[in-house]
């Protein structure tokens, strides 16, 4: 506060000092503008107005919840409900669609790719990995290689249905035996066998293991793998000449593949969610890159007889 | 030296600028006129884009994020335009000052201008500097309140002309108008109206000078720029002192300097100082007491410009009696000279970019997750979020293409690898930026990663191109 004992004069502005004074400089006491005040006393105002009408002073259990009920938890439910109400006709509109006339609509399209993609991230990410890239034992969504089928079809129904739901009659289902563990083969003809899917593959030059193996595979595999190897999409049995594998293509994976037989299980999804939003993922699957446009399953396995006939 | 003990706080002393005419008053009625004009006619000029494209010359499309003015249109990453105008306005002001001293407070201000609108309202109200002192000391009575009313009603409409003009540079016009006045218009129209109508009010009605003393920073900094070769609005003390009145100068004319204290030069001040006290921040150099001054001067018969805009330098030279330095030598010293050609350098800078700037353009992101991935045929694939952007308000068609990627194929997410190619070809909308989700693939023997480049041409007449580095990225 200023010293009136010391206080004096400014020459240059004629405006009393403070009477303090630090290394020579002082400070002159001008006086504040009335209006700076009201200024003041409007904030003072306005901040009671506050207090009251928006949540304000903290509670030993809560807080003051402030006359108008304000609160940013029930903002973030009012935008949520705005947002699901917009969609809301867009989700109609894509549960009422049969997906194999979604692409007709590009619109409907995108929309049900943008949803599939933020379905996916809460619902299959688990297992198949935030970019659908999957991991062992666990499909890569992106690539064209599929079990039982890429069309969207096909897909909807995969995710429907699920794989290997004992208690679901429509569920995919495909149960390779466990050929060293059942003692369906020995030891060396696992081996054996592996060296001729190896060898069909392109992973291994023949030799007599695959030779071995090959008659071993006409006996034991080709039932439901095809005489060359190709797979067969209605019993989900995978192509084995192609360069994807879901355990691993090297020795020691075959080997326990056809040891122990795999038997991946994927939910049913139609029961868990509404069929807009089975739509969208199936649609989002599609998208990754592999997506096929018609049901391949005839059109291959005709292909695949043909080819299976050639020496 | 002691004093009284001052008030904590200090109520505004009334300043009633009285009328006056002169050059520096004609120049500023032209001033405010044009810059008036500007304001409220810009929103409602048109300039034909064609079809896809506001025809509003100048505008700024938050909502679409474009920004108009006349043949130029400026996109969000073109920010550095918007930046690049923000400082030759900074340079320009540095210029004015360095060059004619506080002319942007004295005369283009939006403050001063509104201001001396409002103060000529009140003059015509109410009458001149001595009728307006009269009725402020009047007991409030039912005609002053009347008359009080009638005044802040008038300053309201020119408030509410002032705020509602602003909202019009943010969307179509005369579509807004309607709007506006169907009570259409988006909530956030009216909001700024109110609060724009209600500072012009306040600011221009009550606040008046007290914005320039005490809210606005650049008075302060002009304080800083100012030295002695500033033109500034000078009292010639060495001219006019000793100060005596008419009739003490009559009598002893050897005693006296030229003012006579008749005191115009407060009387017409619109910020109310006493110019003779020397420079000071409240000076907003409108030169109103010049004219005040030579009017009188004319009047007792003696030279005009005991009150002059005139430099330091300038003051010294004519104290001793040298004669002042031409007009053109104060303009252009080496101060100003360098600001001109930095404010010119940018601005040529700026139109050099504008006019040779593409207008299109490609980026390309990578699908980080997963990055690369193996297809059935061996072969390994990487995904790319491809971004064409079409400046031009029309429909361009666009040819993408890969280079230094061998036996690479090309396929979008909308049709399938069986329709894979080499070159992707796309129509982009008017003014927008058209996304493609590219998928490449490319056989797995080469580098883990490798060097290549995304690049675009337009198949119109105009042509142009574009290119984008990526990697393409392979699985160990």
């Amino acid at each position: 506060m200023a010293d009136p004992t010391k206080s004096k004069i400014d020459e240059p502005t004629g405006t009393p000092t403070m009477g303090h004074e630090w290394d020579g400089i002082e400070e002159l006491d001008t006086p504040l503008p009335r209006w700076w005040l009201w200024t003041f006393y409007a904030c003072i105002l306005f901040s009671l107005g506050y207090v009251i009408a928006y949540p304000a002073w903290p509670l030993i259990e809560g807080y003051t919840k402030g006359a108008l009920g304000w609160s940013s938890r029930g903002d973030l439910a009012r935008e949520m409900a705005t947002q699901a109400a917009k969609v809301a006709p867009i989700h109609r509109a894509i549960a009422a669609t049969p997906i194999d006339q979604l692409p007709a609509r590009p619109a409907l399209m995108q929309a049900a790719v943008d949803g599939g993609r933020a379905a996916f991230k809460v619902h299959c990410v688990q297992c198949h990995g935030s970019g659908a890239a999957g991991s062992k034992g666990y499909p890569n969504l992106n690539d064209d290689d599929w079990l039982w089928g890429g069309d969207l079809a096909t897909i909807e129904k995969t995710i429907v249905d699920g794989i290997r739901n004992p208690d679901h009659a429509a569920t995919r289902l495909s149960i390779m035996p466990a050929f060293g563990r059942d003692q369906l083969l020995q030891a060396a003809q696992v081996d054996d066998v592996v060296a001729h899917v190896r060898t069909i593959s392109g992973q291994q030059k023949g030799d007599a293991a695959s030779q071995r193996g090959a008659q071993l595979f006409a006996d034991n595999c080709a039932v439901c793998h095809g005489p060359a190897g190709k797979g067969n999409r209605q019993l989900g049995a995978p192509n084995l000449t192609d360069g994807i594998w879901l355990y691993g293509g090297d020795g020691d994976s075959l080997h326990q593949t056809v040891w122990n037989s795999r038997q991946g299980v994927m939910p049913r999804w139609g029961d868990r969610l509404d069929a807009a939003t089975v739509r969208m993922l199936a649609a989002y699957v599609h998208s990754l890159g592999g997506g096929e446009a018609v049901p391949m399953t005839v059109v291959d396995n005709v292909a695949r007889e043909a080819s299976d006939a050639r020496p | 030296m002691t004093t009284a003990p001052l008030s904590l706080y200090e109520k505004r002393k009334g300043v009633y600028p009285k009328a006056v005419d002169g050059f520096y008053r004609r120049l500023k009625w032209a001033v405010m006129a044009v810059t008036l004009a500007i304001y409220w006619i810009t929103p409602w000029l048109r300039w034909d884009r064609g079809p896809y494209a506001p025809d509003q010359a100048v505008l700024i499309d938050l909502a679409h994020r474009r920004f108009y003015m006349f043949a130029i249109e400026i996109w969000p990453h073109e920010f550095y335009y918007v930046a690049g105008l923000l400082v030759m306005a900074g340079v320009g002001l540095f210029l004015v000052t360095s060059a004619v001293g506080r002319a942007w407070c004295g005369y283009a201000c939006p403050q001063t201008v509104w201001t001396d609108l409002y103060q000529h309202v009140e003059r015509w109200m109410d009458g001149d500097r001595n009728a307006q002192i009269r009725l402020d000391k009047a007991r409030w009575s039912v005609a002053k309140l009347a008359r009080r009313l009638a005044k802040w009603s008038v300053w309201l409409v020119i408030a509410f002309g002032t705020g509602g003009a602003w909202i019009f540079y943010f969307a179509d016009a005369p579509t807004l108008q309607h709007q506006f006045w169907t009570g259409t218009a988006a909530s956030v129209a009216y909001a700024t109206v109110a609060i724009l109508t209600a500072t012009t009010f306040i600011l221009g009605g009550f606040m008046r000078e007290q914005v320039c003393i005490y809210m606005c920073p650049w008075p302060r900094i002009q304080t800083a720029m100012l030295d002695e070769k500033s033109l500034v609005v000078t009292y010639k003390h060495w001219r006019g002192e000793q100060r005596g009145s008419l009739k003490k100068t009559q009598a002893a004319p050897t005693e006296f300097g030229d003012c006579i204290d008749c005191d115009q030069c407060v009387a017409v001040c619109p910020t109310g100082i006493d110019i003779r006290q020397g420079p000071q921040i409240g000076c907003i150099t409108c030169a109103l007491c010049i004219d005040a001054c030579d009017k009188v001067m004319g009047q007792v018969g003696r030279p005009r410009g005991l009150i002059d805009y005139c430099t330091e330098d300038d003051a010294n030279a004519e104290k001793a009696g040298r004669a002042p330095r031409p007009v053109i030598r104060s303009l252009l010293h080496v101060r100003t000279l360098v600001y001109l050609t930095l404010w010119s350098a940018v601005g040529a800078a700026m139109l050099f970019a504008l006019g040779t700037r593409t207008r299109m353009d490609i980026s390309a992101q990578q699908d980080r997750n997963p990055i690369a991935m193996r297809l059935s045929d061996g072969t390994i694939r990487n995904a790319f979020t491809v971004k064409l952007r079409n400046m031009e308000s029309r429909p361009r068609p666009m040819r993408v293409t890969v280079e230094g990627l061998a036996g690479v194929s090309l396929w979008t997410d909308r049709d399938g690898r069986a329709d894979a190619r080499t070159a992707i070809d796309t129509i982009v909308p008017p003014d927008s930026v058209a996304k493609l989700r590219l998928f490449l693939a490319a056989p797995a023997h080469g580098p883990l990663r490798q060097d290549f480049a995304f690049t675009v041409r337009a198949t119109d007449r105009e042509g142009g191109t574009d290119r984008e580095p990526a990697h393409f990225e392979r699985l160990q």
